[in-house]
């Protein structure tokens, strides 16, 4: 084809669950590009001789080269060419911000689409799954170095995938039951199934690396022990695992959660199966969402999941300060999800047993920009009103998880109990600790925390490999 | 990781003890501290103070009562059955020091954790003074342990089958406070009332109080709050700041209120694994 049709290619959309349907399952979304469309897709990637996709990618996957096979229709090396650099393929297709990446700088989006990048790796890491050909790369011969990984989640499996493929001997230490930290108890099923997940896993334990679930580090062994027991050097990959709350009156009346709980309830311990599943939640029928990112679009579509009439998300700035990717918004809104913008609570209001019936709200209007950039809410005076909830979430964002910073000492962190790490390596104040992801940065993304992984992956090679 | 039950023990109508092959966890766990067990793929992740532990044996002792489906299921176990995990120690260790005397109490099967702490309490040289008790004589446990470690002993139950005629917390007043007996102390584990009604007590004679709590959890790391309670006015997780709390800052009637949240679910469920064990012939 030339280049001529090429370019006259529109850009090929996703097919969906209809949002009626799906806003009363847990089932994944999209559906995925079948072969034909992922090859239409793939043929208005132009190759760029400088393709600036790879330098928006934060772990470096060969875009060009990879859409090229898929285009030739040889996805089984299309999913080979993407896994020479990102283990989480799947996961990345799914969950990675690409309007913001790759996509985003993408030549054909100049005029027009950009190439559908994040659509097409998903479909080539879910066909190389779905036929069974997954291939596991030859192990490399040992270097009789060991290193132990604290957290399995996008950071810590990253650099687990990186290390192991260079020879090292690789142990994942993971507080929760089931490895894949955030990908397995905050991202809901519908977004990012975990079978995927499981199988992502799977692939690195086949690579050997070894994973010890129910392991917290902190508490069952401090990263001095870990040393002591011949570890060479350790990653600390903790991710945000400590709640924020806005620490107004009525948080703690029943049927408040944070979005922590709300989330691991229902992803990590299936409560959304319950009775099949032992472990409760409340399934509210007016659920208050208070927040405006990933974390509170996805708290509010499984609200609307366990059967909400109402589902509102109460944010304290407007939609354009919206921190969700534009398309959870905009899925969310097709789910029936009704936003309250510039609204910010200010109380609960609990009945004489304790649960919570109202939240009483403020209105809000866009002041000068604060330190974010973003233009500050300030409140509107004598706009109280109530909102009448049975169920409240709490998505404000996530804070430092406490257990290894105080058991570690020598371990520098900054005011907010974030690991102090440099960003080019993730090298810690401790020699031979490195740390990346959610617990150095606070709150980001997936494929953020993977590129950290990346990084300190190269570092702790070249420790490992210089040290004496 | 999964754990071994090597040894199971009806203690009560519904109060029982195993002994879990956990060498790591008994090596590292301090009084106090707890764990977290699942039992199966669909189960909740249950968390239970550690009672005992045997690190030359690695052995790690848990206590319980059968409240519901999870605890229901975990009765039914038997010894050479493997738990699917057990994750620990957590929490917070108890603080312990000589500060003299010490009373510790237990009600129902908060005497399992109880025990370790007293037995600690008592290694550091304090003057033990044990109050546990029960409804009725036939719930009451380890009374053998407890006076193991106890320097003066007082057994009390709300029907007066046995001991002391009345709750722990009215025999702690009538027989120490209320005669001018030092106590620099109190620890006391139980029931929510019963931890609230000694506190109640010993706040009229300014005796320092620790609880320890048993809110619900799910993680049990700091990770998810559930375990959010008002101590002094201020939110704590039991999970990662306690178990234990100055009892008289705890806000218990919110205690109270947050642990009935999954009353309908856990009697939906109870009955459910209830329905499905007769049908399938019991056990």
């Amino acid at each position: 084809m030339d280049m001529k049709e090429r370019l006259k290619i529109p850009r090929q959309s996703m097919p969906e669950q209809d949002p009626k349907v799906r806003a009363r399952n847990f089932d994944e979304v999209p559906l995925g590009y079948t072969p034909d469309l992922a090859k239409t897709e793939a043929l208005r990637c132009i190759q760029c001789k400088n393709p600036l996709c790879v330098g928006g990618c934060p772990v470096e996957v060969d875009i060009p080269a990879f859409i090229s096979l898929v285009a030739e229709g040889d996805f089984i090396g299309a999913a080979k060419k993407i896994k020479s650099t990102n283990a989480l393929p799947a996961v990345c297709g799914r969950v990675c911000p690409q309007e913001v990446q790759c996509e985003q700088v993408c030549v054909r989006g100049k005029k027009g689409d950009p190439v559908a990048i994040g659509r097409l790796e998903r479909f080539v890491a879910d066909y190389e799954r779905a036929t069974g050909d997954v291939s596991i790369p030859k192990p490399p011969p040992s270097t009789g170095k060991r290193v132990a990984i604290v957290g399995s989640g996008p950071a810590g499996l990253t650099v687990a995938g990186d290390l192991v493929q260079l020879g090292h001997e690789v142990t994942i230490f993971e507080a929760l039951h089931k490895p894949g930290g955030v990908l397995v108890y905050g991202i809901p099923e519908f977004r990012l199934p975990k079978a995927i997940v499981a199988a992502e896993v799977d692939y690195l334990q086949k690579m050997g690396v070894k994973i010890q679930t129910s392991n917290v580090i902190g508490k069952i062994a401090t990263v001095d022990e870990l040393f002591e027991e011949g570890y060479d050097a350790v990653f600390l990959g903790t991710g945000a695992g400590l709640p924020t709350f806005m620490n107004i009156p009525g948080e703690n009346l029943n049927g408040v959660y944070s979005a922590n709980e709300y989330l691991t309830r229902s992803n990590l311990m299936k409560a959304y199966k319950f009775p099949e599943y032992d472990t409760p939640i409340v399934k509210g029928k007016n659920v208050a969402v208070i927040g405006g990112g990933n974390v509170a679009m996805d708290s509010a579509r499984t609200a609307m999941r366990l059967g909400a009439d109402h589902v509102y998300l109460i944010y304290r700035r407007s939609r354009t300060e919206m921190p969700a990717r534009i398309e959870e918004i905009h899925h969310a809104e097709e789910e029936g999800i009704e936003l309250h913008l510039l609204t910010n609570p200010v109380r609960y209001i609990g009945n004489d047993k304790g649960w919570v019936v109202g939240v009483e709200c403020l209105k809000m209007e866009l002041g000068e920009p604060d330190e974010s950039g973003r233009r500050r809410p300030v409140p509107v005076k004598g706009s109280e009103f109530v909102i009448d909830i049975d169920t409240v979430v709490v998505a404000i964002g996530a804070g430092a998880n406490p257990l290894v910073q105080s058991t570690t000492p020598g371990l520098n962190t900054n005011k907010w109990n974030y690991i102090v790490a440099d960003e080019e390596t993730g090298q810690t104040s401790r020699e031979g600790v490195f740390a990346g992801g959610d617990i150095v940065t606070g709150s980001a993304t997936v494929i953020l925390a993977m590129g950290a992984g990346r990084k300190a992956a190269r570092a702790i090679h070249q420790y490992l490999m210089t040290k004496k | 990781m999964p754990a071994k039950i090597l040894v199971k023990e009806q203690l009560s109508e519904n109060v029982f003890k195993m002994v879990l092959d956990s060498p790591k966890i008994a090596q590292k766990r301090k009084a106090g501290q707890f764990v977290v067990l699942r039992i199966h793929e669909e189960g909740e992740r249950i968390p239970l103070t550690i009672a005992d532990a045997n690190s030359s044996k690695g052995t790690v002792t848990i206590i319980f009562q059968v409240v519901g489906k999870s605890t229901g299921h975990l009765a039914d176990l038997n010894a050479g059955d493997e738990l699917l995990d057990l994750v620990g120690p957590l929490g917070k260790p108890t603080h312990i020091e000589k500060v003299g005397t010490v009373a510790c109490i237990g009600g129902g099967v908060g005497i399992a954790p109880v025990y370790p702490i007293t037995q600690a309490l008592k290694n550091a040289g304090n003057y033990i003074i044990s109050i546990i008790g029960a409804r009725t004589r036939d719930l009451l446990i380890m009374e053998d342990e407890m006076k193991a470690v106890s320097d003066e002993y007082v057994a009390a139950t709300d029907d007066g089958s046995y001991g002391f005629h009345g709750f722990v917390s009215q025999a702690l007043e009538s027989k120490y406070l209320l005669t001018g007996k030092k106590i620099d102390e109190v620890v006391a584990i139980g029931p929510v009332p019963m931890m609230r009604a000694v506190c109640d007590t010993t706040k009229k004679y300014n005796v320092p109080t620790v609880v320890s709590l048993n809110s619900i959890m799910v993680d049990a790391t700091g990770m998810c709050g559930a375990c959010r309670v008002s101590v002094g006015g201020k939110t704590r997780f039991v999970c990662v700041d306690g178990p234990e709390f100055d009892g008289h800052q705890v806000d218990f009637r919110q205690l109270m209120d947050r642990q009935k949240i999954y009353l309908g679910e856990e009697k939906e469920c109870y009955d459910h694994y209830c329905s499905c064990r007769l049908g399938k012939g019991g056990k």
